[in-house]
Formats: C-alpha cells, structure tokens, sequence
C-alpha cells in the first residue's frame, strides 16, 4: 500500500488501562490492545473480530483518540495524532465518526432527534440555523427515517431499536466524515432488523466513500459488509486477510477454532459435537509470555509458549500472527 | 416415541394500563420424550411468556391464563399452586433463566446455591444436598472443588455449567432452556451445546429450547416452533423447517440469517410486528407478509396440519396456493 493510499496507519499500537489493585494500591495495568499494526485504505470495511475481553472495542476507541494510546503511533491523513491534545482534534473529530452498541444509551433522552443531529454542527459551527436545518432533513432522509418531519420532532423513546439506530448512523454521518467506527452496532437488535441496517451502512460507506471500521463478535455477518477481517485475541490481531480468503482459508488456530464453533442453519448440527479448544482466554494483566493463544492451542510447541511469533504475510494480504506460518512464504 | 408435554390451548394475557396484552394466545404442541422442540422468535413474540406460563412463574398482573397442560395425562393447569410446587415445578419440569448465570448470588458459595433446590422442594439435609451439588457440578464439567468458591471466581461458562446443574438437580424430566447461551462468546456457546447435547442423551431429558438465534437451535432442535405476535405461526421436523421453513414470516427470518459458509442474498423483514394489544384481526404477520391477499387481512388463519404433527398457520395453505 503507497503511502497516498493510507487513510490511517496503525503501528504497534497499545492501550494499556491502569486499574489498582491490592490493599496498598499498587498499579497494574489491563493489556487491552497490546502491540497492534495495520493500515485501512479510504473507502475501505474492515471488520475487527473477537470475543468479549479480546480488546476489540478499546482499539476503536483508541483509533478515535477517546483513549490517548500508552504507546506505538496513530496517523491519520499522514498526520501523527498519537499524543495530540484533545483541544487540537477538533479537525480529527469532525472526520471520525462512532455508532455505539446501545442505541437508547448513546443518545440523550431529553433531547429531540432534531437537536440530537444538530449537537455536532453547533459543535463544529457549521452552516447557518437554515443550512443545518437542511442537512438534518437529508440525513433523516438518508437513513430513511421518512417522513423526515415524523421523526424530527420525536424524543429517543418514541423511536424503536432499529429506527434510533438509524439516527446514530446518520449522527455519526452528519459532518460527512472519512472514518467511521461501529462497534457492535447491532447485537441489540432482532434478526430481521439487523440485515437491514447493516444494509444501509454498507450502501452509505460505499456511496460516500468512507472508510469504515465494523467491531463485532459475530463473523457471519461480516462476509456480507466488509472487504477485510481482523481476529483479535487477547489484544492482538492474530490474522488479517481479506474477508473471502480468512474465511475459506483460515491460518491461525484460533481463527479456525472460531470459524468452527459457530452454526450455519442446518439439521444436521444436532447430530455431532463441535470441537472446541480447552480453556479461556488468558488474562490480560499477565498474559502468557509466547503466543497468548499456546495454552488452548493444539499445536503449540516449545517455542510458542516462550516467544511471541511476528506476522507472517503468509499469502499477499493475508497476515497470521503464528509460529506454525515461519518460512512459510 | 411418546409424549412428555401436551399443551393445548395456552393463552397467557397480561393487564396493563394501555390494555390487554395478549402474550400467548392459542398455542397447542407437543413435546416428545428426549427431544428437543426449539421455540424461535423475535423480541416481543412471546416466547419467554410461553416458558413462564409452562412452569406457572407468573408476574401479578395476569389477566388470562388459561388452556390445558398435560403432563403424564394430568392436566396441570387444574391443579392448585401448592400442588404446582410440590409435584410439577423442579420435579418434572425445570428452567434454565435467560442470563441466570449473572443472577446468582454472589454472596453465597455456588455448591451451595446449586444444592439450594433439593433443600428447599426436597427437604433434604444441608450434607446430602451438598453432596450431590457436587456430583451435579462434575456432572457438567466443573471440578467438584469450585463448589466451595464464590460465583466471581467462576467464568462465565462456568457459572452457565452451574447453572444448569441447578436446573437438573431435582431429576426434572423436562428442562426449559430460555436463551441459555446468549451472553457468551462463541466458543464457549459451543461448549455449552455440546454439554447440553450430552446431558440430554445421558438423562433423557426432553427440552424446550428458546432462543432468537436460528443457526442456533439447529444445534439441539428435533422439531421447530415458530412464534410471531403471540401466536405459534409453524410447528416443523427440523429436517423441513432448515431446508425449507413454510411460513412467509419463518421463510423471511431463514433468509435475514447470515452464514458463514454459503453464499446467499441477505434479506430483511421490512415494518414491525404489530402491538400485542390490538393485534390485526386477520392474519397478524399479513401487514408485513409480501404474499398477503384479502383473506389474510380479514381472517385469523387456523393450523394447517401439513403433515402429522407440523402445521403452518397460514391462508395460503389452506387455500392450496402453496
């Protein structure tokens, strides 16, 4: 990837949370994401895959700079915004974008969803009273939350879980970002809804051209909104391809043991047992010092319980963080 | 094979201030001995009412609970709620509650908690009970030492385990499972299963198994139900209803599931379900359903015997359109 293709660039990126511990307060530190590195391209989806604990959701918060990293180095437009003060990212915020997981806990219960979508341009000052009000009608439109003058003038609880999703998205699409991050953006809603909005994120990030980051637990439904996956482990991405080739040619253990815990719709499932690896995920105060997957992993050896494996770029795009992949290409 | 459970009938409302909510309304199966009959639903439909009314745990505010359960050729609905208690809740029938491991009591030590059912309905002594909360622990895959630890020490999957070493202790003979893995990560759902897979052809248990997750309840499902605004729309084997659900609304829910190892076009339902407290008068998925004609809009449609034991409630059926 040339350097005029990179939206943002990731390197060795960590976020380490303090928490006290102990009757006199000594400090430990939680190793949420620990040493992660990547690129995303403009207009790109990538989906960042993990289980609860995995540090999946402190890496989007990190990448939006609601955390400022312990350390490695975040560069957006070509602009090292690591350790930038919030004061001067004012220009950073109005071109990231986040929907959250809980629609009825992201948005304030008192306000309109006029004045929801109208926060962010006060904030950013943009436009007149009159453009604004133009550019919350077509946000509403956009979402398709029609008719817009339904809604405008409804208060959060009014709206079902579905529809207030909507207004989060068209809220995080209000000040025509270039980045946008949703995490989990529908594990709270029911099936049939849930392909619906991811629908329409996906028609908005291909039609805008936005680079979009999707967070989820839930791998099924990335093959259908995104060009890339990542699967995080204990606060590493283990393996990163493009979605087609991670998920008919999973590498790494874990991405495989994942891939093989999860159902399709089919009778026949009730007939076998799924192979799942022994244990938990390790802690992220102490994790293990090789590979963190080596404990549950079959084919750990000597060496992935004491050295931590590099990426391998085991086929072009397709990276795994895995010692069973050294030499492999 | 013979019949564990009949229901017949069921309906449970509830009083509100806005008006009656019918939450199940005329729901009929069976349940057979050693298997499984999965309940699938979306929010609101109904299913965890439908558990609740099984094992009589009713809110205060009922306003019709009615129809018969018949368990062993006794209607249990008839019997008083002392009676309830003493020979159908925990005994034959038990439950798994939906984020139950989250529930328990994070004072008390989890042998403890999972022998607490046989001291209280059984009237068994403190040392025996915990004897076989031990053995129950083992039983699901937890060392019988964790029985003396505190549910914060225990994962999530673990607390699970115990959980549903609770729910078999008093040799029930059919568990109802609502929701039993939703709050935990895929591989741990997938140990979860195949604990409860294992359990079911050990004991013979027979489950009823509720869930909103489709791909899920192919795990354990012999034969599927599905809800919709109160109603049972579809009973099929599962080897029909994944290869080929009947109902507009299931076909719909089938083709909104993601895979992971198939292509296909992703749909979705457009419009919501309706209230449960002025339900349309015909056919209640008809406002939705892209195959509705004037009947559906008019009629409530009745159970469409397809082949014996599943039905589908559906105009369309009946009227030889399909």
């Amino acid at each position: 990837m040339g350097e005029d293709n990179v939206l943002l660039r990731v390197e060795n990126l960590k976020m380490w949370h303090a928490m006290r511990r102990g009757l006199f307060g000594g400090v430990v530190y939680v190793r949420a994401v620990d040493g992660v590195t990547f690129s995303l391209a403009p207009g790109e989806a990538v989906s960042v895959v993990g289980e609860s604990g995995s540090g999946k959701t402190t890496l989007g918060k990190t990448i939006l700079r609601l955390h400022e990293p312990t350390d490695g180095k975040l560069i957006f437009k070509g602009r090292d915004i690591t350790h930038t003060p919030e004061k001067e990212l004012m220009w950073f915020k109005r071109e990231t974008g986040l929907v959250q997981q809980d629609p009825y806990g992201a948005m304030p219960s008192f306000m309109t969803i006029y004045r929801i979508l109208e926060e962010p341009l006060i904030i950013h000052k943009v436009g007149t009273k009159e453009e604004r009000s133009e550019m919350i009608f077509k946000a509403l439109e956009e979402v398709r939350l029609t008719p817009v003058e339904d809604f405008a003038f409804k208060y959060p609880h009014m709206l079902s879980g579905g529809q207030l999703q909507r207004v989060a998205i068209a809220r995080a699409l209000i000040l025509k970002p270039s980045l946008v991050v949703a995490d989990e953006p529908v594990s709270m809603l029911d099936a049939s809804v849930r392909v619906e909005i991811l629908t329409l994120m996906r028609e908005l990030q291909e039609k805008r051209g936005i680079s979009f980051i999707y967070i989820t637990h839930d791998l099924s439904t990335t093959r259908y909104f995104s060009e890339w996956i990542f699967i995080m482990y204990a606060g590493h991405i283990v393996e990163r391809a493009r979605t087609k080739a991670l998920l008919q040619n999973p590498l790494h253990p874990y991405t495989r043991a994942l891939l093989a815990a999860i159902p399709d719709p089919d009778p026949e499932n009730r007939k076998r047992f799924r192979e799942v690896p022994p244990g938990e995920p390790p802690s992220l105060v102490n994790p293990p010092p090789g590979c963190r997957f080596a404990p549950r992993c079959p084919y750990a050896t000597e060496r992935c319980r004491r050295e931590e494996p590099p990426e391998f770029e085991v086929e072009p795009d397709h990276f795994v963080k895995c010692w069973l992949y050294v030499g492999a290409r | 094979m013979s019949t564990a459970l009949s229901v017949r009938n069921l309906r449970l409302y509830f009083s509100t201030r806005k008006g009656v909510v019918k939450a199940v309304d005329n729901a009929s199966f069976d349940l057979r001995k050693g298997e499984t009959l999965a309940i699938v639903g979306e929010s609101g439909c109904g299913k965890s009412s439908l558990a609740r009314a099984l094992i009589r745990l009713l809110p205060r505010n009922v306003h019709t609970y009615s129809g018969e359960v018949l368990l062993d050729g006794v209607d249990v609905m008839k019997l008083s709620e002392e009676m309830f208690r003493r020979s159908v809740r925990w005994r034959k029938i038990s439950m798994v509650f939906q984020g139950a491991q989250n529930s328990l009591n994070p004072v008390l030590k989890v042998g403890f908690q999972v022998a607490e059912p046989l001291m209280i309905h059984f009237g068994v002594s403190k040392e025996e009970a915990l004897a076989e909360a031990k053995r129950y622990l083992r039983l699901v895959g937890i060392h019988e030492s964790f029985a003396d630890r505190y549910p914060f020490e225990l994962s999530g999957g673990m607390k699970q385990r115990a959980v549903i070493a609770m729910a078999l202790i008093t040799h029930p003979e059919i568990v109802i499972l609502d929701e039993p893995t939703s709050a935990l990560d895929v591989i741990t759902q997938a140990n979860i299963i195949n604990l409860l897979k294992r359990l079911q052809s050990e004991m013979g248990l027979s489950y009823i198994f509720i869930t909103h997750d489709i791909a899920l309840t192919s795990e354990l499902a012999d034969r599927v139900a599905v809800m919709y605004a109160g109603e049972i729309v579809e009973i099929s084997d599962a080897e029909e209803f994944y290869r080929r659900p009947r109902h507009p609304y299931a076909e719909k829910l089938m083709a909104s599931v993601p895979t992971l190892r198939t292509d296909k076009k992703l749909e979705f339902i457009p419009g919501t379900p309706p209230s449960l407290i002025n339900p349309p008068p015909g056919c209640r998925f008809a406002p939705r359903c892209p195959y509705a004609f004037e009947r559906c809009l008019r009629e409530s449609p009745p159970p469409y015997e397809y082949k014996t034991g599943s039905f589908v409630r559906c105009w369309l059926y009946h009227e030889g359109k399909r």
